[in-house]
């Protein structure tokens, strides 16, 4: 009896919307003294991918770090003519500490794309990016796609001193007015940002709210939202074990039809709508 | 090409490589095509709804993984009008697991669901997260056996015992589930365990202890699967640490009619197909026409130097 050819490898084309490949690193760099940008040479079949999505990445085994589960990380740029996804992480522990030791030339398993990403609005004509920390990593891909479909962009970057704020150049490039914010100049707090943002609205007309890194921040909005009426969307963190939906590790509660209900953030979100995350 | 089939009770499967409960949902059909596996094992379900624990629900541990995931269930009728139906075009069995707390609510659940489309019940007694402190059913001979009698007068689908690594009764739950009229054992759920961050003193699950899967359990579930097979004469599954064929071959050596893949899954999506074509793959390049050809054949012969005897 023949035992069926169920796995397809990866160079033919196939139904499946989830892969599991091993990518090339072209580049890796240090970034600043917190975060790293890992380049890979990824096959065009995980790069039909979109803003928000993340990939779930087998960190290698090194002799300080024998991280097991895989670790989730979102994307940072995609290109399928270059065939080209990077990633901008910040060194946390095992997993992240094992990764920084990956070289050019060398291979990463990547298991993707994961997840539902953002969705702009049709009404959404003026969105505000507010991105904490490596959050901007996430939200970086989306500022290129709202660059894309012609909305102009305002993107507020915050982080604990100036010197940590990235991409702000990359976002300007979008065509994005950035403000940047940091602890040490004591401009970054709930207190300072919401005049701030209550004054976009007024001159900028910012109609939407999209934000990833800082529950402090997502609080935030939610606030200033209620009060003048302005949806949006989040980009929330879990532990997650499979990163495909099958555990049930990853859950959070969220309000949907007017209850509390668990979804799993690596298969309902990791891009929630800003108003249902409790 | 080797004959892969093996037969577990009624039931012949395609080949002897399955999910284990709790690690496989349908979104696996994203990765490949679900009718290349041996059988389908759905997560354990609760006839009531249940939120499960509270997160962390996992952490790793050195190679390995603890889960408190808990049996959060959205209830029968839920699972046979939403879930059940997906299935139905598959020609893989499905088993599906269920969990209850007591023997009387085992029976009604299982004949609740016996329907058309489902080809075998695994009966989850071992579920260290869903009790206080891990006392399952399994862990006692009297409870195991309760709970499959009641369960086998109210339904004729084959029954799947879940056995516990944490009794130290191990042989004596396996008899007692034979003998209640259980089709099938596995061996085995996850073993209690715990995990600390010792720089912060915390308890990295949310629910403090949880089950212990991955390579690391291997050597203990191994070891009940050798046990159960000598002690009862209906089919047993090995489960526990499995990720590469040689972890398939020793289970089906110990005495595992059939082997089902956990965390494995999650490490790699696609382990479980690899295995079915690594398992061709060995069976070929060693002259076995079939798996059956493996399955038992431990040498446990004395050729090791008889050590001396401590006399005084
Ligand atoms: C959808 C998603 C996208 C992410 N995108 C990025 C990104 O673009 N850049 C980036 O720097 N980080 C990102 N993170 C966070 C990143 O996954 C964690 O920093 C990383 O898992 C830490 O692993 P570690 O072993 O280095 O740290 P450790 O602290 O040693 O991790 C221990 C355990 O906790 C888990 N863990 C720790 N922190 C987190 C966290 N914040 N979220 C989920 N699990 C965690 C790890 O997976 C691991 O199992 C993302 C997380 C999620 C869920
Ligand atoms: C996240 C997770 C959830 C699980 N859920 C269940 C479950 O619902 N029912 C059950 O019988 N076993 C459950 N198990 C146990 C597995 O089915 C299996 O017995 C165990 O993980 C050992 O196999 P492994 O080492 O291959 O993972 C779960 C295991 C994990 C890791
Ligand atoms: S990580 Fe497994 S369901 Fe989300």
């Amino acid at each position: 009896m023949p035992a069926s050819p169920c796995v397809v490898p990866d160079s033919i084309p196939h139904p499946y919307s989830i892969h599991e490949v091993e990518c090339r690193v072209k580049t890796h760099d240090r970034v600043n003294g917190e975060y790293r940008r890992l380049v890979l040479s990824a096959p065009r079949s995980v790069l039909d991918c979109e803003p928000g999505q993340f990939f779930h990445l087998l960190c290698p085994q090194t002799e300080g770090f024998q991280p097991y589960l895989r670790r989730p990380m979102s994307i940072y740029s995609y290109d399928r003519i270059r065939g080209e996804l990077s990633f901008l992480y910040k060194v946390a522990g095992t997993g992240t500490g094992a990764l920084a030791s990956l070289q050019p030339g060398e291979h990463l398993n990547i298991v993707g794309p994961l997840g539902r990403g953002f969705e702009i609005r049709r009404e959404w004509r003026r969105p505000l990016l507010v991105a904490r920390g490596v959050g901007l990593a996430t939200l970086a891909p989306l500022a290129s796609e709202c660059a894309r479909l012609g909305r102009p962009l305002t993107a507020i970057c915050s982080a604990r001193s100036p010197d940590l704020v990235m991409s702000t150049d990359l976002f300007r490039s979008f065509g994005a007015e950035v403000i940047t914010v940091a602890d040490a100049e004591g401009n970054s707090d709930v207190g300072s940002l919401t005049p701030l943002i209550e004054g976009l609205i007024r001159t900028r007309g910012i109609d939407a709210f999209f934000t990833c890194g800082s529950t402090r921040l997502m609080r935030m909005l939610q606030v200033i939202g209620s009060r003048h009426g302005i949806g949006g969307q989040v980009a929330v963190e879990q532990h997650m074990a499979c990163g495909i939906g099958m555990c049930q590790a990853c859950v959070r509660p969220f309000l949907r039809d007017g209850g509390a209900v668990n979804l799993r953030v690596c298969r309902e979100g990791p891009v929630f709508d800003l108003h249902e995350v409790l | 090409m080797a004959d892969l089939r093996t037969t577990i009770g009624g039931l012949t499967l395609k080949n002897p490589i399955m999910p284990a409960s709790g690690t496989f949902s349908e979104e696996l059909t994203e990765v490949f095509d679900l009718d290349c596996l041996g059988a389908l094992v759905t997560k354990t379900i609760t006839r009531g709804k249940r939120s499960g624990n509270p997160v962390p629900r996992v952490c790793e541990v050195n190679g390995a993984m603890l889960n408190s995931i808990g049996i959060p269930s959205k209830g029968v009728s839920w699972f046979l009008q939403n879930t059940l139906p997906l299935y139905r075009d598959y020609e893989a069995p499905l088993v599906i697991s269920i969990s209850a707390n007591t023997a009387d609510e085992f029976a009604r659940f299982a004949e609740e669901v016996s329907v058309p489309g489902v080809a075998a019940i695994e009966v989850n007694i071992s579920c260290p997260n869903i009790e206080d402190d891990g006392k399952a059913f399994a862990m006692r001979p009297g409870a195991t056996g309760d709970v499959i009698r009641r369960m086998r007068s109210a339904t004729h689908l084959p029954l799947w015992a879940k056995l516990s690594p944490n009794t130290g009764e191990v042989v004596e739950v396996a008899q007692a589930a034979e003998e209640a009229g259980a089709d099938a054992l596995i061996t085995a759920n996850t073993m209690l365990a715990m995990a600390i961050d010792s720089r912060t003193g915390r308890a990295r699950l949310g629910n403090i202890m949880g089950g212990l899967s991955g390579p690391a359990l291997k050597p203990i579930t191994l070891r009940m699967t050798y046990q159960c097979a000598r002690a009862v004469s209906i089919p047993v599954i090995g489960c526990g640490g499995i990720s590469t064929v040689d972890d398939v071959i020793e289970y089906l050596v110990a005495g595992a009619r059939a082997i089902q893949v956990g965390t494995a899954t999650f490490i790699s999506p696609s382990t479980m197909p690899r295995l079915i074509r690594e398992l061709d793959e060995v069976l070929d390049a060693r002259g076995l026409r079939s798996v059956d050809a493996l399955i038992g054949t431990v040498d446990v012969t004395d050729e090791a130097v008889v050590v001396a005897e401590c006399v005084r």
